[in-house]
């Protein structure tokens, strides 16, 4: 740097990103203009900035100009920052003598008026220039990462998230709501396109978290606070109480068939209410972990506190615990995996449908339990009436792309649609129609599934279904009238059948909001979580360390909720595994000569990292704790803490630029 | 005897109060007297304008000129000053900032003469005559000062070398001001003449203040008692002290009131009504608008408040749509 | 010309300038995902990118008046998701009690404008950014260093005058 006198020679580069940028925004006028700022020495563009020969030019010139800043006016920081900030190191700069200039995503993409865009540009870049010569060296922090994992949700994504980083080596904590691990999939008869028993391919899984020594499985329970950062979350876990406890608990069901309600009355959960549990209950057979729970919501005990408690009587091990208190676990740990999944769309909410008015509409899912071989008919399908179905409606699309209810394609419901057509062809040899939009199957054997299903005799209505009604012609009221317009004949057409099935979609779950907040992560629009970049970091999250997996980030199928477990159990293991993480070093620090001690920045800071020293009557931060937020800084009421990329005369250097304005102007 | 150095003092939209500092030096004047020349002092002694013209340019080693700028005359007076010294200083709160006067920022032109010579409760002016700029008496014609629409910093008229801070300025920093001078080993051109660093750092209250600060009120001195114990700031009365240059000994939180900013901010700040509102608004507890709106309603005067000295030298220095 | 054309004619030399404040996590990231999204918008703002809306110190806000901004806009997490847990009430109260001072300094409401902008609402920065141009195009230029220009020239006369005088004595 001694070469260049201390005088600031900046290098301007703007990228065409092909036509992206090029196609609206004059480059050639941008760099010409660039090349009158102050201390610009070079000034170029070039097609693929972000390419080798794009970095290879910036590195070039650093040494032959000598060039000690550099501004690149390309896509989003958010997207390359990264990466023209290493090619600026990689050419002996500090890598924080670099600024770049967001020319694409939020210029050339968004308008269309070549000039205007333009101007845009250059004001922005004039902006950059002023910027990067205030820029000083700085060096990245590291933390380092807790090797420990936690795992939020004990579905298909969360057991093999789990799996992946416990056969790793690692430390997992599961953490399921349910009492037991298995999510959705656990209830699921078959899975397409392969028709094999979802049980059979989940069981093991099952166990196999139970018996992993690497892995702490805590179900019935919640994570209630999380506190820290990335390498370092403090995490608080709720267990509810199960009123049995656990280690004695050797699930024998002796409870069960004690109890004082001598027949099941209650909803069963796990069977979608087609059957009844008891107060008292295991979930169902292959229940992991194998225990019984009390639900205090229906046990006579806890609702009117007389009850002659036959099932503590009759457990030899004294395994039932009535007075049992929630207890909470505080876990450390370096990355989250966050699995929570979805919840099925409330049918009722397409109220023309009559899910809940006509007991013979029933759900996809309803329709999952009543196929399987160990649900409330054995297999059978029997409906409510006790009737058997000798024609089935099943309607898509009910509450997805649908603009009164969620826009979005839930991706999996045309292909569960075929499956259930397949499987209730099978148990029923009913006549089937499925009332569909698009038929949508794309994915490895996926269409071949739908060639094999509609020749088997399945009937496909393309028409969204308008309305389900009673059919008044059937004297026992039971049959119903499916009314759509067929749109590959153009006519509308009501057909009589005897069991309505709605292919409902995949919606975010209602916590999902209360997650998202524990978690310091965002939802997109429609409340799924979302992921950084759809493309470059789709199981990342803006929050360093966490990480998502399953249908909590959008609709998806089981062959790619479990790839994208393994995806995040991956990216879990890649921090672990280096043992730190670089973090931006935008902290604030305080200049001790200048602070007065006033302690108003103190309270601001919510991770305590501003504390006062009593001895020396100034403020200080920690820089560990310090997130790099700035509020401190935009509060100093004397000016005294600065914020390492963001000080004060960065940012008025930016507003001078972007406004143009004149230092002499300041002389009126 | 070689001469000493000159210096003059002049005041221009002020109260006369940097004028008692001076005075206020006691027997240190003696010192001053003593070592310069006081060529110039309108307010004390009987000096013309011609006895200033007379001077070389660059003659006078120092001028210290009080007030914000706001008429004609102040304007020719200070460009004449500049013209003659050396060096030029801004003497308290009025020169540097605008001061007292210039929270006439907040209005037209019009309106003040309106109220001045119409309004006011205490004028009796049925025929609404008003000061004339110029009159012909016995075929001569006499002037006054015109008033201009804005009032200023000194510096905005100006080119001023350093700053003497308050409202007045203590004695102290006065002296001290002067010493620099003679000494000759003077300090960067914009110097402040006083510490760079917040009045809480020698605010006798500052160990009272607690390190949570959470508002829920703001109470006026006029309307509360305050505790002659405990930071002002603290009980909920705004204080500007975190803002504001020290250098008093903080003489109002000693009298028990609260400081109002006149040592204007500190060297980081562009704009001391800005960073006292920041300051004071990012602590204070309430969440939602409405909540946080009926916190704030405890500063029923905002600008007169966080920018009582400092709005003509602020970044918007004036009521932008007049 | 006709009177609408002549109009027309002057908006369309004079277009607003908008400084705007985005945090990173909300509004920065749904100013891209507009970006990515093509939904079009007004090219009257200016991003400067600070990590957190609770970094945005009130001088910067006057300061871009100042210096020739028609508008400031603040875009930060919606209340309750700060990615910083609370920078965005913090900003809030000062944007509360900023907002009586600037309305008190004679610039209109619709100048300053805080929104919260999630980083899903890709769809909200073209809203906001195009109402906002919109109302400041019916407002006209703030202009303030052409204001400050102007105010000046008062002492112009008056040195003007002296220099006419001492012509005379001289």
């Amino acid at each position: 740097m001694s070469s260049t006198n201390g005088k600031i020679k900046i290098g301007f580069y703007i990228c065409h990103c092909g036509t992206n940028i090029a196609g609206i925004i004059d480059v050639q006028k941008v760099v010409d203009y660039a090349a009158t700022l102050p201390n610009v020495v070079v000034s170029k563009h070039y097609k693929y900035m972000c390419s080798d020969p794009g970095q290879e030019m910036i590195q070039k010139d650093i040494k032959d100009n000598e060039l000690n800043r550099v501004v690149v006016a390309a896509c989003s920081p958010l997207l390359h920052e990264r990466t023209f900030r290493n090619a600026t190191s990689q050419a002996g700069l500090n890598q924080f003598y670099f600024q770049m200039v967001n020319t694409r995503e939020q210029n050339a993409w968004v308008h269309l008026d070549p000039e205007a865009s333009t101007d845009k540009a250059m004001d922005l870049v004039r902006s950059a220039v002023n910027r990067v010569a205030f820029h000083k060296p700085l060096e990245k922090k590291t933390v380092p990462i807790k090797p420990d994992v936690l795992v939020v949700g004990g579905g298909i994504a969360g057991i093999h998230a789990s799996l992946t980083l416990a056969n790793a080596g690692k430390k997992v904590y599961l953490v399921e709501r349910d009492p037991t691990i298995g999510g959705h999939m656990a209830m699921f008869d078959k899975t397409f396109p392969t028709l094999d028993c979802a049980a059979c391919i989940l069981t093991p899984k099952m166990s196999a978290v139970k018996n992993h020594p690497n892995i702490t499985m805590w179900t019935y329970s919640e994570v209630v606070s999380v506190d820290g950062y990335v390498g370092n979350f403090q995490v608080k876990v709720k267990r509810k109480p199960r009123y049995i406890i656990d280690d004695l608990c050797v699930g024998c069901l002796d409870c069960i068939e004690a109890c004082v309600y001598k027949e099941p009355r209650f909803f069963d959960e796990f069977n979608q209410g087609l059957s009844k549990r008891k107060p008292v209950y295991m979930p169902f057979p292959q229940a992991t972990p194998q225990l019984v729970v009390i639900d205090p919501e229906t046990c006579i005990w806890f609702k009117t506190g007389k009850c002659k408690q036959t099932c503590v009587e009759v457990c030899d091990r004294k395994a039932v615990d009535l007075n049992q208190q929630p207890t909470y676990k505080e876990i450390e740990v370096g990355t989250i995996i966050v699995a929570t999944g979805f919840q099925p769309f409330d049918a009722k909410k397409v109220y023309y449908y009559g899910y809940g008015t006509y007991p013979n509409v029933y759900t996809a899912l309803e329709v999952e339990r009543l196929i399987n071989a160990s649900g409330p008919t054995s297999g059978e399908v029997v409906m409510r009436d006790g009737s058997r179905p000798k024609s089935i409606a099943i309607v898509h699309c009910v509450g997805s792309r649908d603009k009164n209810t969620n826009l979005w394609c839930s991706r999996v419901c045309c292909l569960y649609s075929l499956k259930l057509a397949h499987l209730l062809k099978e148990h029923t040899h009913a006549n089937i129609y499925n009332f569909y939009i698009d038929i949508r199957t794309p994915g490895k054997m996926m269409d071949e599934f739908y060639t094999r299903i509609s020749e088997e005799g399945v009937k496909f209505i393309r028409g969204r279904v308008a309305d389900i009604y009673p059919d008044t012609n059937d004297e026992e009221h039971r049959r119903l009238i499916v009314k759509a317009e067929d749109t590959l004949i153009s006519e509308i057409i009501k057909v009589p059948v005897d069991m309505v099935v709605l292919s409902t979609g995949l919606v975010p779950r209602d916590d999902a909001q209360d997650v998202r907040r524990m978690l310091n992560i965002s939802c997109s629009t429609e409340g799924f979580f979302i992921e950084r970049h759809p493309k470059l970091a789709p199981v990342n999250t803006f929050t360093d360390g966490i990480f998502l997996a399953g249908c909590c980030q959008g609709p998806k199928d089981i062959p790619d909720t479990v790839a994208q477990a393994g995806a995040a159990a991956a990216e879990a293991l890649a921090l672990i595994d280096l043992g730190y993480i670089e973090l931006e070093p935008n902290t604030a620090f305080i200049v001790e000569e200048e602070c007065s001690g006033c302690k108003s920045c103190v309270p601001l800071c919510p991770y305590t990292a501003i504390s006062y020293d009593e001895v020396k009557k100034k403020a200080s931060i920690n820089e560990a704790l310090c997130k790099g937020c700035g509020t401190c800084v935009a509060s100093c009421p004397s000016g005294s803490i600065k914020q390492n990329l963001f000080e004060d005369e960065e940012i008025y250097s930016e507003i001078d630029g972007i406004l143009n304005y004149k230092m002499e102007e300041a002389l009126c | 005897m070689p001469d000493k150095p000159k210096l003059a003092f002049y005041w221009c939209a002020s109260c006369g109060g940097c004028e008692e500092s001076v005075v206020d030096l006691a027997e240190d004047i003696l010192f001053v007297v003593d070592n310069v020349d006081i060529i110039f002092w309108p307010v004390a002694m009987d000096f013309k304008k011609s006895d200033v013209e007379k001077y070389a340019d660059g003659e006078i080693v120092a001028s210290l000129i009080n007030g914000a700028i706001r008429t004609s005359e102040q304007q020719e007076m200070v460009q004449l000053l500049r013209r003659k010294s050396k060096v030029v200083i801004a003497h308290g709160a009025c020169a540097q900032y605008g001061g007292i006067p210039g929270l006439a920022n907040e209005f037209q032109k019009e309106e003040i003469l309106k109220w001045v010579y119409e309004e006011s409760p205490s004028i009796i002016n049925e025929e609404k005559v008003r000061p004339q700029l110029k009159y012909k008496v016995n075929g001569s014609e006499v002037f006054l000062p015109e008033l201009w629409n804005v009032v200023r910093p000194l510096d905005k008229v100006i080119d001023v070398d350093y700053y003497i801070p308050g409202c007045p300025p203590s004695p102290k920093l006065l002296k001290e001001a002067v010493l620099v001078l003679l000494s000759g080993n003077l300090p960067p051109k914009g110097t402040v003449l006083a510490p760079d660093i917040a009045l809480c750092d020698e605010c006798p209250r500052k160990d009272t203040k607690p390190t949570d600060l959470a508002f829920t009120e703001f109470l006026r001195p006029n309307l509360h008692i305050i505790d002659p114990e405990k930071c002002i700031l603290s009980q909920g009365f705004v204080c500007m002290g975190p803002a504001t240059r020290s250098g008093c000994g903080a003489l109002c939180v000693n009298g028990n009131m609260p400081c109002t900013g006149c040592y204007g901010p500190t060297s980081r700040v562009k704009d001391q009504g800005a960073k006292i509102l920041s300051s004071i608004a990012s602590n204070v507890s309430a969440k939602t608008e409405k909540e946080i709106d009926a916190v704030l309603n405890g500063i029923p005067d905002p600008v007169g408040t966080f920018y009582r000295y400092s709005l003509a030298g602020s970044i918007l220095r004036k009521k932008v749509n007049i | 010309m006709l009177k609408i054309e002549i109009e027309e004619a002057a908006s369309k030399q004079w277009q607003p300038k908008i400084v705007a404040f985005f945090c990173n996590w909300c509004t920065y990231t749904a100013a891209d995902l507009a970006g990515v999204s093509r939904i079009k918008h007004a090219p009257n703002i200016r991003v400067i990118r600070v990590m957190c809306s609770g970094r945005v110190d009130p001088q910067f806000i006057l300061d871009s008046f100042a210096k020739g901004a028609d508008g400031v806009l603040i875009g930060g997490c919606h209340p309750g998701d700060c990615h910083y847990q609370e920078g965005n009430y913090k900003f809030l109260r000062r944007f509360q009690m900023l907002r009586r001072v600037v309305d008190s300094l004679g610039i209109e409401k619709d100048r300053l404008r805080l929104e919260w902008i999630s980083a899903s609402e890709g769809d909200k920065v073209r809203i906001v950014v195009n109402d906002m141009v919109a109302k400041i195009k019916a407002l006209g230029p703030l202009g303030l260093p052409v204001k400050y220009k102007e105010w000046a020239n008062e002492m112009n006369v008056l040195e003007s005058e002296i220099a006419g005088k001492e012509e005379v004595y001289a």
